[in-house]
């Protein structure tokens, strides 16, 4: 009896999972950061198209590269665009190479959680640095009380957070670090994963949310949406005209203004602390990277077909979650670059 | 199938019952050869186990050598990889549990069994392993919702109290070593309370009455004549938590605050070998940062081999000694 | 003289008995109060965030409110399903052979074995299906993660199997020999039988132990937002779910593992619960 009962189950639940063989299943893997605005638009698009089903795992854009080189996923998604080592670690891992093919523009802000304080603070690209390199240890540092004249800032330990996996973010992050200070340049460097000096390590842009939400008199940088969504205080940032801008849409489609003359062929490239009064200078392209060649024509079109919905249709929701569209020119050369998969 | 008993002896049987007989002898070496194979499939995994580790760490341990396991530098971006502060983390995590534990644990398991009546003894202890049985992960969230902002208020007290020692100084931020040793420490305590409570209640009588009967009060008689009696047990018990916790990813990597640096002191944020695993493995770039992270995993597993082992003779020496 | 230092003394001993006897009851209070507060705080608060949409909802997009884990149930189920389908024949039968065969040096291996594989830490557990399935398949799976839970499953199963195999009296195997049944014959269906009730709380204890398990499933069965048809696709699974809600800074999101972790936590205990019930309620027979 209990045996005949087992077996109707197993057939049942072999039936039913072969009831939905004509789907296509497409699975990507990478940066946090895009997180909110890809889970919106993979959903929107499964509605529109429903035997479409992609399926995205946000945990960083290092684990985005690592798994799109292996092979474990379709695709993958960084913040940071794919290092010539890197490139060439997919080329010789697979025999083809692969292509960056830039979703949305955000901003990277410095997050804080400090009690008593209600003012947007300002922070100098300096301060930040010397912040993440452990000089500046407490919040009424003579550094950041003169960038915030009439703030009244407490004098506990500035708890630092940051990225404890390998993060795209963490790479705009430091990129900017590295730009503004030449000790941080020197000392640390810009990477996906550093070796910080302090801090407490978050996974994921959710992690060190989370991490700075429960934290008091922390401070950490995560993207713009996440701070906004879940109403953490974020700083201004003085750019590199020496004007203290809070990260919004102009800001970040002023810095990638600023700062392409000219879209490389590949897309990868990089806007932080770029020029221009109202620039927002730790902003940063994201990009998705896709193989060039799949061995499965279905999952290909799937593939396509969702890059060009991207690039028109999707580009029109970017706004509603603080993330910019990208720019026309960007748009055009990306639509034809999808013809490079095959 | 009937079992026809006329056909128990036959010396020299007749076709039909040969066959039977044949069948019932085939029947019997089926019977074995299948649970043999079973049995043996854990063998094969076992060794395999071993073997896929071992040979999916060969990069790093071909770079690295046995000082691996002494570089304190993890820095994916350079390619160094030491194994030494996750090592330092997960001893010195598992060390603060057993040190809250044990003393905890071996006080109520000889409550339990000395002291409790029989029905609050066995209630109360059915209880307790039940919440053996609670995932780690539940004890994670748990951790990092309840405890540590409890642990951050008791920050003032226990700076006031232990400041002075290089334990309990630099900053706190709530996620911390201490966090995740305390965090370890109430899911050892059921296996330490369980365990401990048997080995006690073993303790044949005439040990206590002997006791007793000397003139030695009821905790005379019971620290000092049965304790010592199931020692090996409380201890096998011990060793046995101990291998638990060492090997304790989700709930560790949610309060441990996940930073490979060693510090002397408690409050400091640390990491243990099987956190840095779950948080990096799968964005390991590179042969060698997989290579180190697979040969983490093995530094572990012989970690917890020895404990184990250790653990597993201590127990059995005492279930063989007095009667049960 | 002697008489008073010895009162004295035998106060001090009296004194230090009554104060070390209460500091093992403290012991036991704390340690089975805090238990149970945090428990219990799981509970309660669990219980307060349940909604229906959670056992039917699949998860929205990031900030949008309103999903649930509807996937992650149907994920963990199908993960269990396959760890037993793994763990158990695999367990049970090499329980029967160290029961009715063992007695010899190879049993003695197969011993030393099962608890060798069972002190082996999940994560390394996982980075063994990952090596040996994700990595030639290329892909996350069902399949990795439940053959990673199933071979969790495996050295408890047959030390259990054993345990209550060789509990069946004796006598009850000399009776089915003496009236003829061969060694096989007598095991299936008089050991079997008779160790029935134990060998299911066993699997049952067993199965409640591995659906739990957070750590094997990281880089098997990774995460999926949607329906995970058959074994081949990664799938989400209530304790995933559960890691990845509460680390995130979502109210909705810790809502839901709120939610998470009472319905895991009450489906482990109650089967706890269930399984020493019947345990406790089986004869003890005299060897």
């Amino acid at each position: 009896m209990t045996r005949s009962i087992i077996r109707a189950v197993i057939a049942a639940a072999l039936l039913a999972s072969s009831a939905l063989a004509q789907q296509i299943l497409i699975n990507g893997t990478g940066a946090t950061f895009p997180y909110p605005m890809y889970s919106k638009w993979f959903d929107v698009y499964h509605k529109k198209y429903s035997n479409i089903q992609i399926n995205y795992n946000s945990l960083g854009s290092g684990a985005g590269v690592q798994q799109v080189t292996a092979g474990t996923v379709d695709f993958g998604a960084s913040d940071m665009p794919m290092t010539d080592d890197e490139l060439k670690g997919f080329r010789d891992k697979n025999g083809y190479g692969v292509l960056h093919f830039p979703t949305v523009m955000g901003a990277n802000v410095p997050a804080y959680k400090l009690p008593g304080v209600s003012q947007q603070l300002n922070f100098t690209g300096e301060a930040l640095a010397d912040i993440f390199l452990g000089k500046i240890t407490k919040w009424n540092d003579p550094a950041l009380a003169k960038a915030n004249p009439g703030v009244s800032l407490p004098s506990t330990n500035i708890v630092v957070v940051h990225r404890s996996d390998g993060s795209g973010t963490t790479f705009v992050w430091t990129d900017y670090l590295a730009k503004v200070s030449p000790e941080w340049k020197t000392k640390v460097g810009a990477a996906k994963s550093v070796n910080w000096p302090v801090g407490l390590g978050g996974k994921g842009n959710e992690g060190v949310a989370g991490q700075v939400q429960n934290t008091p008199n922390s401070l950490g940088y995560i993207e713009l949406t996440y701070a906004m969504q879940n109403k953490i205080q974020y700083g201004k940032v003085k750019n590199a005209a020496g004007v203290f801008i809070s990260a919004d849409l102009a800001g970040v489609t002023a810095a990638a203004a600023g700062a392409i003359k000219e879209v490389p062929e590949d897309f990868r490239v990089s806007i932080t602390n770029a020029p221009g009064k109202a620039s927002y200078p730790i902003s940063t392209f994201t990009y998705l990277l896709v193989p060039e060649k799949f061995k499965d024509p279905a999952k290909k079109k799937a593939i396509t077909d969702f890059l060009k919905w991207m690039l028109t249709e999707g580009q029109t929701q970017t706004e509603a979650l603080v993330y910019a569209p990208l720019p026309k020119a960007m748009v055009t050369k990306e639509t034809k670059a999808i013809a490079k998969i095959q | 199938m009937s079992a026809t008993t006329s056909t128990a002896s036959p010396a020299r049987p007749s076709g039909r019952a040969q066959t039977f007989q044949q069948r019932l002898r085939a029947g019997d070496d089926l019977a074995y050869l299948l649970t043999l194979l079973a049995a043996s499939t854990i063998v094969l995994i076992t060794g395999m186990l071993v073997l896929k580790l071992y040979q999916n760490s060969a990069v790093s341990r071909h770079e690295f050598g046995w000082k691996f396991l002494t570089t304190t530098t993890w820095d994916p971006v350079a390619g160094q990889f030491g194994a030494l502060p996750f090592i330092y983390g997960t001893v010195v995590t598992s060390a603060l549990a057993l040190l809250i534990a044990i003393p905890l644990g071996v006080g109520a398991a000889i409550f339990l069994a000395e002291l409790a009546p029989p029905r609050i003894s066995s209630g109360l202890t059915f209880l307790i392993e039940l919440l053996a049985a609670v995932p780690s992960v539940i004890f994670g969230m748990l951790g990092f919702f309840i405890m540590v902002p409890a642990l951050q208020k008791l920050e003032d007290p226990l700076r006031a109290a232990f400041g002075w020692s290089p334990l309990f100084k630099g900053p706190f931020y709530g996620v911390s070593m201490l966090s995740a040793g305390v965090v370890l420490s109430l899911m050892i305590i059921p296996f330490i309370i369980s365990i401990s409570r048997e080995v006690i209640l073993a303790v044949p009588n005439d040990q206590r009455e002997a006791a007793l009967a000397l003139g030695a009060t009821r905790w005379e008689s019971t620290w000092d004549i049965v304790v010592p009696f199931a020692y090996k047990g409380i201890t096998g018990s011990i060793f046995l938590a101990l291998a638990r916790s060492l090997g304790e990813t989700m709930a560790v990597t949610m309060v441990v605050g996940n930073s490979p640096k060693i510090s002397t002191s408690l409050f400091a944020p640390g990491y243990s070998i099987a956190a840095v695993i779950a948080n990096e493995f799968t964005e390991a770039t590179g042969d060698l940062y997989l290579s180190s992270l697979i040969e983490l995993g093995l530094v572990l597993f012989a970690l917890t081999i020895v404990i184990n082992g250790a653990a597993r003779i201590l127990v059995a020496g005492t279930s063989q000694k007095g009667g049960s | 003289m002697a008489a008073q230092a010895m009162s004295l003394h035998s106060m001090r001993r009296k004194a230090v008995n009554v104060v070390m006897l209460s500091l093992t009851g403290l012991c036991t209070f704390l340690a089975t109060g805090t238990l149970l507060f945090i428990l219990g705080y799981l509970f309660i608060h669990g219980a307060r965030s349940l909604t229906w949409d959670f056992f039917t909802k699949l998860p929205t997009p990031v900030g949008e409110t309103g999903g649930g884990m509807a996937n992650a149930i149907l994920g963990s189920a199908k993960l269990l399903l396959l760890a037993t389908a793994i763990g158990v024949p695999i367990g049970f039968l090499g329980g029967v052979y160290l029961a009715e065969f063992g007695g010899n040096t190879y049993a003695f291996i197969i011993r030393y074995v099962a608890d060798l594989l069972n002190g082996v830490p999940s994560i390394v557990i996982g980075i063994f299906a990952y090596i040996l399935i994700v990595l030639p398949q290329k892909h996350f799976s069902t399949l990795a993660g439940g053959l990673a839970l199933g071979v969790m499953m495996i050295p408890i199963a047959i030390r259990s199997s054993e345990e209550f195999l060789r509990s069946v009296p004796l006598a009850l195997r000399e009776g089915a020999m003496a009236l003829g049944a061969s060694k096989s014959k007598s095991i299936l269906t008089v050991v079997i039988p008779a160790a029935k009730s134990g060998i299911i709380t066993g699997i049952m204890l067993n199965l409640a132990r591995v659906a739990g398990e957070t750590a094997p499933l990281l880089f098997t069965s990774s995460n999926n937002r949607f329906w995970s048809p058959g074994y081949e696709q990664p799938t989400a699974a209530l304790p995933v779910m559960i890691y990845t809600y509460a680390t995130a800074p979502y109210e909705d999101w810790h809502q839901q593992a709120w939610s998470a972790g009472f319905v895991l936590l009450t489906l482990v205990l109650a089967v706890n619960i269930v399984a020493r019930f019947i345990l406790s309620r089986q004869a003890h027979v005299p060897r």
